[in-house]
């Protein structure tokens, strides 16, 4: 589904991501995890086309995303909050997301009913805008508005970050559905590899830009990745 | 602790992204600013012998029209002085005296070009008044009036900073004075004036002064000292929303969903309502021009003609698309098409150009060619003007915080400088075409190629559109790069 080619991004001539290949097949759950500054984000917007990469390509099925724009109809993101309309009400920015990807207003209605207990009833006819929500609410509407429309590609920058503990059990459980049915490519990133390693089949590591580790998921995975992320204070205290 | 604020306040300036694009611009801005202060510098040596050659007695005739300098330096001020914006959450936690951080804040204010452009007037006059055997001790007296009323209004416009309705009061209030003395009903002047002279004659009553704007200062001090907590942002806040759906625009597909969002962004935004308002105040930018002496001329009908169309097209089509940048990656990640979305936009103005257009009809009072200006300046404006607007966009890379309402500092200012100078550009083209044709032919010919051009930028709708969106699109990474800096 997603092919990227000789990927590379740097900022003022210092280089903070490498990709010479990577290949993410259709209906791939796929992991990304790394510490702060390893690329993540900087990965995932390149997906998205809002930043421009210094070499190579991104192509999501077919479409090389910097020269075409037709990978938006079957693309969805919640990278952070400037992907929220601080303005409208929830209701009103899953409509206008709606209209975007043609779905109706009932459509949108039908969609929405199973999320009912992920909302827990903070989100739906609160009379509030958006702006005025908590930053938790805030970020359950915008991955919520990311699944509208069935696209076929997901990316969702740091889902878990800022929910709370129950909240996080039943994305958990959403996202494990959707990569039940093979359909959708989902990709996630995140800092907490236990979230991590239970809801997607792949995960790869990005240190300092660059791809370190590239794991199907199994139950050594958790083992493997804590080995990882603390080898240096162990090695630090030998 | 002066020297931290200083260096916050350079590192701010000399960091921001639009520092470097803009530089051009500030030269610009700069060598207008030096002309006009030279302009308004031999306007006050001049003014005392030029009033007096027409028999007039300086002073007195000066004090006579002072309400109206007090007034409009308001508004200026209102309208250009940026509040003082400085981000006080991270500073909120350190050990700052909270006094330190306000007393900062409102002295910043009191060192700007609009409390030093009257210096430039009144210092040379009173050296002139000294010089022609007016008395030393009243002149002083008078001046130091004048230095506190200009910091008056520096402190009035940061308690009314928030507060529309106050300032249109008091817009509406002078506009009503200054009619009724324009057509001889009454004259406020006859009111006002004796006070400005008191100050002359009665110098204490000029020292005395100078406790208005200490006044007005310590009103701000207690207000912003008070605003300097997180409260509001901390309470959940209800709002009453009204069934806002607008379904009679769902009829126009995605242009209709990209309407709605655009008309509850106006509704919703206090910044937004701020421009809608200006532009409104447009419509009315003809009687002033109209009226005056020395704009009898078609050209300056036209001139009118544009402005009255056009107010929406120029306050808020200036900042196409910053009006987005909160939730620019949202649009840009979305599924819409560029071209959808620059068309969308463009329908919003046209739609408002025309009802601009329909409300100026009561200019027919005025006489049909009047109202001929008007429509033609409006086609002008729909054809050719909108689309630069659009284009000029694409390089205005100021992000817009629509929220800064909730916040007591913040860039509450929809309406600068910048976006004006961008406007120049726009009204001078049409106005060198009518005046040659103008001038080859006649008035109707002038005012028919005008429209014709209006209606070729139509034609070339669809060709301009395709050349708006390369800008957009090679312009994008850096648009969305300097919306994510805020202030």
């Amino acid at each position: 589904m997603i092919t990227i080619e000789n990927l590379s991004k740097a900022y003022n001539n210092v280089e903070v991501l490498n990709i010479p290949h990577l290949d993410i097949p259709n209906g791939q759950c796929f992991g990304l995890v790394g510490n702060n500054g390893a690329g993540k984000t900087t990965l995932f917007s390149l997906l998205l086309d809002l930043i421009a990469p210094n070499s190579g390509s991104v192509q999501n099925k077919d479409v090389i995303v910097n020269e075409s724009e037709d990978w938006k109809p079957f693309t969805s993101a919640f990278i952070d909050e400037s992907f929220l309309i601080g303005y409208l009400t929830p209701e009103e920015y899953f409509y206008f997301i709606g209209e975007l990807r043609g779905q109706s207003k009932a459509d949108i209605d039908a969609f929405l009913m199973p999320y009912t207990d992920f909302f827990n009833d903070e989100i739906l006819n609160k009379k509030k805008y958006i702006r005025d929500l908590s930053k938790g609410n805030q970020k359950k509407v915008g991955v919520v508005a990311a699944l509208i429309g069935s696209p076929e590609v997901i990316i969702l920058d740091e889902p878990f970050a800022n929910l709370d503990p129950t909240t996080q059990f039943r994305l958990k459980a959403i996202i494990k559905e959707m990569a039940l049915n093979q359909k959708t490519t989902i990709l996630i990133s995140s800092h907490d590899l236990i979230h991590t390693t239970e809801v997607c089949s792949r995960i790869v590591v990005l240190n300092k830009g660059n791809i370190v580790k590239d794991i199907q998921t199994n139950t050594e995975t958790l083992k493997e990745l804590e080995a990882f992320f603390s080898g240096g204070i162990f090695e630090a205290w030998e | 602790m002066l020297k931290h604020f200083l260096l916050l306040e350079w590192r701010s300036f000399s960091r921001a992204a639009s520092f470097k694009m803009n530089l051009a611009l500030k030269l610009i801005l700069g060598i207008t600013a030096a002309f006009y202060g030279f302009l308004i510098l031999m306007l006050g040596v001049g003014v005392f012998y030029l009033l007096q050659e027409d028999g007039y007695e300086p002073l007195s005739t000066i004090n006579k029209y002072l309400i109206y300098w007090v007034v409009i330096d308001l508004v200026f001020k209102y309208f250009l002085q940026k509040s003082p914006i400085m981000h006080i959450k991270p500073l909120m936690v350190l050990p700052i005296p909270k006094n330190k951080i306000v007393s900062f804040l409102l002295g910043k204010s009191a060192v700007s070009f609009f409390n030093f452009y009257p210096a430039l007037f009144f210092i040379p006059f009173s050296i002139v008044l000294c010089m022609n055997g007016y008395s030393v001790l009243g002149v002083i007296g008078w001046h130091l009036a004048m230095i506190a009323l200009t910091y008056a209004n520096n402190y009035l416009n940061l308690l009314i900073n928030n507060k529309n309705g106050v300032f249109i009061a008091i817009a509406s209030l002078i506009i009503i004075c200054g009619g009724l003395q324009y057509l001889g009903y009454w004259d406020i002047t006859l009111y006002t004036a004796p006070v400005f002279q008191a100050f002359y004659q009665m110098p204490i009553i000029g020292i005395a002064l100078l406790l208005l704007p200490t006044l007005l200062y310590y009103f701000n001090f207690q207000v912003y000292k008070n605003s300097l907590k997180l409260d509001d942002s901390m309470k959940a806040k209800e709002v009453d929303i009204k069934a806002e759906n607008f379904t009679w625009l769902e009829r126009f597909g995605i242009m209709g969903t990209f309407l709605k969002n655009d008309i509850k962004l106006i509704k919703r935004n206090k910044r937004s309502k701020t421009t809608v308002m200006m532009s409104f105040l447009f419509l009315f930018y003809g009687l002033m021009v109209l009226n005056g002496a020395g704009y009898e001329g078609p050209i300056w009908k036209l001139f009118a003609g544009i402005f009255v169309s056009g107010g929406f097209l120029f306050t808020f089509g200036g900042f196409v698309p910053s009006w987005d940048s909160a939730y620019y990656p949202l649009m840009m990640s979305q599924n819409i098409k560029y071209k959808e979305y620059i068309s969308s936009k463009w329908w919003l103005m046209v739609i408002v150009t025309c009802i601009s257009v329909l409300l100026a009809s009561f200019y027919l009072v005025l006489g049909w060619e009047v109202y001929l200006a008007i429509i033609v300046g409006g086609i002008y404006n729909i054809g050719v003007n909108s689309h630069l607007v659009l284009l000029g966009g694409a390089y205005v890379k100021t992000p817009i915080d629509l929220t800064t309402g909730k916040k007591a500092f913040g860039d509450q200012k929809a309406f600068n400088i910048k976006t004006l100078l961008i406007t120049l550009p726009k009204l001078v083209l049409p106005l060198i075409i009518f005046y040659i044709f103008y001038k080859l032919f006649d008035i109707k010919t002038g005012y028919i190629a005008v429209a014709l051009l209006g209606i070729l930028g139509l034609a070339f709708r669809n060709k301009v559109f395709t050349m708006i969106e390369k800008v957009y699109k090679q312009e994008k990474y850096a648009t969305l790069a300097a919306y994510k800096e805020k202030n």
